[in-house]
């Protein structure tokens, strides 16, 4: 595959052009001296000075960081139980519950929640929300740890025995320490996941308990302002940052 | 011994999924056939009376989403979509997977990372954006009505309008589509092209007959990954498409949560639930085809 066609590579470049530019002119209006984000006026900060007197976005992102850290840890325990259970006994029922929130479309878990939730009489807030993320991410922890268990030798376990350790002590010593790259994979996916969630929160959160989607989806159906650019853009700055923290921690250098 | 450790290992995951994933979706196939109740809800799906149990169910709420044809369009019309985004989707990804299997090494992953740097960001700041580029005051809406004006015709709106929905529906899953195509695309060995050229075929030849069998058992992967979230979604139809760009999943959140009918939503549910599993078994088989590259 090294040949190149000149007209396929100028698709690919238009294609990264459609990919980048509408979040550049987000970035670029957050800092327009207009209300109207359809033509440049001049340089402003204040959009960003406004956001941070914005009591209920702060609380919203606060609420947001609680949750997605509550759920990467709930989903990093259960997933990886379940990662290596799947690895270990292949049950399909099992693999069917674990997967199938993932394959299913965001609404239909959102929906069920709800129905469920009010049916068992369970307050909508941060709970019901945290319960709900879990849901979906703990399919993505177990596959990361079940790719990682995959390519485990087996040998080490038999070692281990052979040299007199008990299960647990096999699992905590050699298992565990061996899967953390893929456990922290996954609850990595899971924190992402829960924290750009809009469509499950939608249906699962209840008053008092925004996220900052949900506060994001709120302004904008009321009205296009710049100081949703602003959000979004230091939104967009910290992924940035996040990815290339991650990339730094990563697999590679855990594995030592 | 053995079987406490299994049970440690699988019981907890299976509890917890059991009871926020399997329930719910009983509890919802129980809810199509109950009663709405009179604030929205559900009404009681059983009376207990002098000792008996007298049962409380329905056919209506299944018999409503053939009274008119409305719903079937609806359905349609999302089916539609979902194909348009994915054949789009297929479309753009291929160049650009091929273009990104053709760079040297050391570049790919760089390449890779930079189509899903924009999925990185936040789901409703990507279609945020769209909204800004469709606006009614923005430049690409002025430009072109510039050009509708010279040639004499009516000024177009692309706010709230179909084109608007389902731009946003490519924008959002094109990396769904890239990385499993360039993932098959990647793998093909260079000497099946050397030899096609050494036979004597044109590029046009070469890649029709060597390159596109190849890959599509990835781009059947993509299709899937795109088409079945695209199916259900709502908030890009919701903040784009206006009242002609709705979709099922649009209904869906309607019913559940502006008008509170439960038992009609949950039909709704149920069909697209039973269509995304249609979708994931006919996905498997695919993948299962003989000769197919994985």
């Amino acid at each position: 595959m090294r040949r190149r066609n000149p007209l396929v590579t100028s698709a690919a470049v238009g294609v990264y052009a459609f990919l980048y530019i509408p979040l550049i002119v987000v970035a670029i209006f957050s800092f327009n001296d207009s209300r109207l984000n359809a033509e440049w006026v001049g340089f402003t900060m204040k959009w960003y000075r406004q956001l941070i007197e914005n009591d209920a976005m702060l609380q919203a992102a606060a609420n947001s960081l609680i949750i997605a850290s509550c759920a990467a840890i709930a989903a990093g325990v259960l997933g990886t139980l379940a990662g290596v259970a799947l690895h270990r006994f292949r049950q399909k029922w099992l693999t069917a519950l674990v997967l199938g929130p993932v394959a299913m479309p965001d609404i239909l878990i959102g929906v069920s929640l709800l129905l469920t939730f009010m049916l068992m009489n369970i307050s909508l807030g941060m709970m019901s929300i945290i319960l709900a993320h879990v849901t979906f991410c703990i399919g993505f922890v177990a596959m990361a740890v079940q790719s990682r268990m995959a390519g485990m030798d087996d040998s080490l376990l038999e070692a281990a025995r052979d040299l007199g350790a008990s299960q647990w002590q096999s699992f905590r010593l050699i298992t565990l320490p061996l899967l953390m790259p893929g456990i922290v994979a996954g609850m990595m996916m899971a924190f992402t996941l829960s924290i750009d969630d809009f469509v499950v929160t939608f249906f699962t959160a209840g008053v008092g308990s925004s996220t900052l989607p949900l506060e994001i989806y709120s302004m904008v159906k009321i009205a296009v302002t710049p100081e949703v650019n602003a959000v979004s853009t230091l939104l967009m700055l910290l992924t940035l940052i996040l990815i290339t923290a991650l990339s730094r921690f990563s697999p590679q250098s855990l594995r030592s | 011994m053995k079987n406490g450790a299994k049970a440690l290992l699988t019981l907890p995951p299976a509890v917890y999924l059991f009871l926020f994933f399997a329930v719910p979706g009983l509890l919802m196939l129980l809810a199509s056939f109950r009663f709405p109740g009179d604030y929205g809800g559900l009404a009681p799906w059983y009376y207990v009376e002098d000792g008996a149990i007298t049962f409380d169910l329905t056919l209506e709420n299944w018999a409503r989403l053939f009274e008119t044809t409305l719903y079937l369009q609806l359905l349609l019309k999302s089916l539609l979509f979902a194909v348009l985004t994915t054949a789009i989707c297929a479309l753009l990804a291929y160049p650009l997977a091929l273009t990104i299997a053709a760079s040297p090494k050391k570049h790919r992953d760089l390449l890779i990372l930079m189509v899903i740097l924009p999925f990185w960001s936040n789901f409703l700041v990507r279609i945020y954006a769209w909204m800004i580029i469709f606006s009614p005051q923005g430049a690409l809406t002025e430009g072109l009505n510039h050009i509708t004006g010279l040639l004499g015709l009516e000024p177009v709106n692309l706010m709230f309008s179909s084109v608007a929905v389902i731009t946003c529906l490519v924008y959002v899953h094109l990396p769904f589509m890239v990385l499993p195509l360039y993932a098959n695309l990647e793998k093909h060995d260079p000497a099946l092209l050397d030899a096609a050229q050494d036979l004597g075929a044109t590029r046009a030849q070469r890649f029709w007959k060597v390159t596109w069998p190849l890959s599509l058992p990835g781009l059947y992967a993509g299709a899937v990954l795109v088409f079945i979230p695209t199916l259900g979604i709502f908030a890009i139809p919701d903040l784009l498409g206006g009242t002609n760009g709705i979709m099922i999943g649009n209904v869906i959140k309607q019913q559940f949560v502006e008008s509170r009918d439960w038992p009609f939503g949950s039909v709704l549910s149920l069909v697209l639930t039973g269509i995304t599993l249609v979708l994931v078994v006919l996905a498997g088989r695919l993948g299962r085809t003989p000769g197919a590259l994985t």
